[in-house]
């Protein structure tokens, strides 16, 4: 959320792979687009009739390119919509606005070695991360697994820009990757980059954890998107107002509608900025974000409102 | 002075097993040794797989820590004459190693900064090396103006080996150089030099 956001036009939709779209966006006014490091992401906020949505995305590179960035969508059943909407309703010369990038899930560029992991359309910052270590010459090594064949976006395209650098597997046949002999087959100074499903990451970090990895070589992209629930009421003590929770909205999502503007920059449970104190509730705190520490979430005093929400009728926030 | 709580001043939190390693590498010099035999005892337990050992035999007079080492459960113990001689030898046992292996530091300041400096340039997070000090406080100092390094610095002012200014030593510490910066401390008025002092014992 630094500095305003940017008016930009969809220049290209492109259907790379079953359910998976790759947009380009160009800048309104023509002028250079901020440049950004491998992993990092943006928001973008779109407006769908009477409401507004606002996603994170992960940039694909090329990077460097200050005239557009790109980034991939896959179609998910969720019903917060982004996705539907894209999917559906982003055509070519629609108009959106875009965040400054920022990035919660860099390359730490001392390293000797980078080996990145990648599941379904957790490829997007894994490919700018290929793209930044083979302009600077780091050894790397890219695994990726799709479901099915043809799910496999960007295959292709990473094999004929990286050569055997590039591992593909489907997770459907018999090549799975074998993630315990790949983790300990490692050169000392190399660094690990996951980004997937939460359950691959999970597997991952878990294994590595167990290979002897230490925590500070171990990197993943934890975006969750908001999940739906039970409506509840929050109450501002700061401003002493109160505001309705729908089914299908987080409380990030709730306070804009009601014109707040509170502050955030993953959307997705990862990076901190939205933590909130709880002052009191009536339930429980539904945690879903991977931002707070287990005892943290045990105590309840804190909630990351861009993900999660209460099992209850009323929290009572210090917002 | 300029001595005193700076942030870049290394702190040694004091070894620990890290029970997940397959592989672990220990360096130590002098009185070191003994945090080896201390963790041993504390934790063996926790030190699985394998276990390699380069030791600088520096403590003069010192209990005979080698075949100290030697009688714990490891694999190898690398034994060296010095310092220099043993990060030779740490540079050919980590240049093969894998992910999985920990490195520890224990014994001088300058045997562990030169240990987390080549863990760095093998691309490892310099807080992955698990470190504890023993021994002598001397330092490592390297002059700011010419650039040369003068080795077991004991006192709070010293007198550059290479370009002989003398030097305020100072808690500014370079990871990267592993040693802390000397300072010219009679810019002003040459000469004029404030009592020495052996504050690094
Ligand atoms: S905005 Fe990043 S954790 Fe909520």
């Amino acid at each position: 959320m630094s500095g305003a956001d940017i008016p930009v036009r969809v220049a290209r939709v492109e259907t790379v792979a079953e359910r998976i779209k790759r947009i380009r966006f160009v800048p309104v006014d023509g002028r250079p687009l901020p440049t950004f490091s491998a992993g990092a992401h943006t928001v973008v906020t779109m407006r769908d009739g009477a409401k507004t949505i606002k996603n994170p995305y992960s940039l694909m590179g090329p990077l460097g390119d200050t005239t557009g960035y790109e980034i991939s969508v896959l179609r998910t059943n969720n019903s917060h919509g982004g996705s539907q909407f894209v999917h559906e309703k982003l055509f070519e010369g629609a108009f959106v606005t875009i965040s400054h990038p920022s990035n919660l899930f860099a390359l730490d560029l001392r390293a000797r070695k980078h080996l990145l992991i990648a599941g379904g359309i957790g490829i997007t910052p894994i490919m700018a991360m290929a793209d930044q270590l083979h302009q600077i010459g780091t050894p790397f090594e890219l695994h990726y697994s799709t479901r099915t064949p043809s799910s496999g976006a960007y295959v292709d395209e990473l094999k004929q820009r990286y050569g055997r650098k590039i591992h593909h597997y489907q997770t459907v046949s018999a090549r799975r990757i074998d993630l315990a002999n790949l983790l300990s087959q490692q050169p000392l100074g190399t660094h690990l980059y996951v980004c997937g499903p939460d359950v691959m990451i999970e597997d991952v970090l878990r294994l590595a954890r167990e290979a002897g990895w230490p925590e500070q070589h171990l990197h993943a992209e934890h975006f969750t998107s908001p999940r739906g629930g039970l409506p509840f009421d929050v109450e501002l003590a700061k401003s002493a107002r109160t505001v309705r929770v729908k089914e299908d909205e987080s409380i990030l999502q709730a306070l804009e509608s009601a014109g707040l503007e509170p502050p955030y920059l993953c959307r997705g449970g990862a990076c901190g900025q939205c933590e909130t104190a709880v002052l009191s509730c009536d339930g429980n705190i539904l945690h879903y974000d991977h931002y707070l520490t287990d005892e943290e979430k045990e105590q309840g005093r804190k909630i990351m409102i861009c993900v999660s929400r209460i099992k209850g009728q009323r929290v009572t926030l210090d917002l | 002075m300029l001595v005193d709580g700076i942030k870049s001043r290394p702190q040694y939190p004091g070894l620990t097993a890290d029970a997940f390693a397959k592989v672990h590498v220990f360096a130590a010099d002098g009185d070191g040794a003994q945090a080896v035999i201390d963790l041993f005892e504390r934790q063996g337990r926790d030190i699985n797989g394998r276990v390699i050992v380069v030791y600088a035999d520096t403590a003069p007079g010192a209990p005979d820590y080698a075949s100290r080492l030697e009688a714990l459960p490891v694999e190898l113990v690398h034994c060296m004459p010095t310092v220099a001689t043993a990060i030779t030898r740490l540079v050919g046992v980590l240049n093969v190693a894998r992910m999985g292996t920990r490195i520890y530091a224990s014994g001088t300041e300058t045997m562990i900064g030169l240990t987390v400096q080549l863990a760095q340039e093998l691309g490892m997070d310099p807080a992955t090396v698990i470190t504890e000090h023993r021994g002598s406080r001397a330092r490592r100092v390297q002059c700011v103006h010419c650039k040369g390094m003068t080795e077991n610095v004991t006192t709070n002012i010293v007198t550059c080996a290479h370009c002989g200014l003398s030097l305020l030593v100072r808690d500014h510490y370079s990871k990267r150089r592993a040693a802390f910066q000397g300072v010219c401390v009679d810019a002003e008025v040459r000469g004029e030099i404030p009592e020495i002092t052996e504050i690094f014992k």
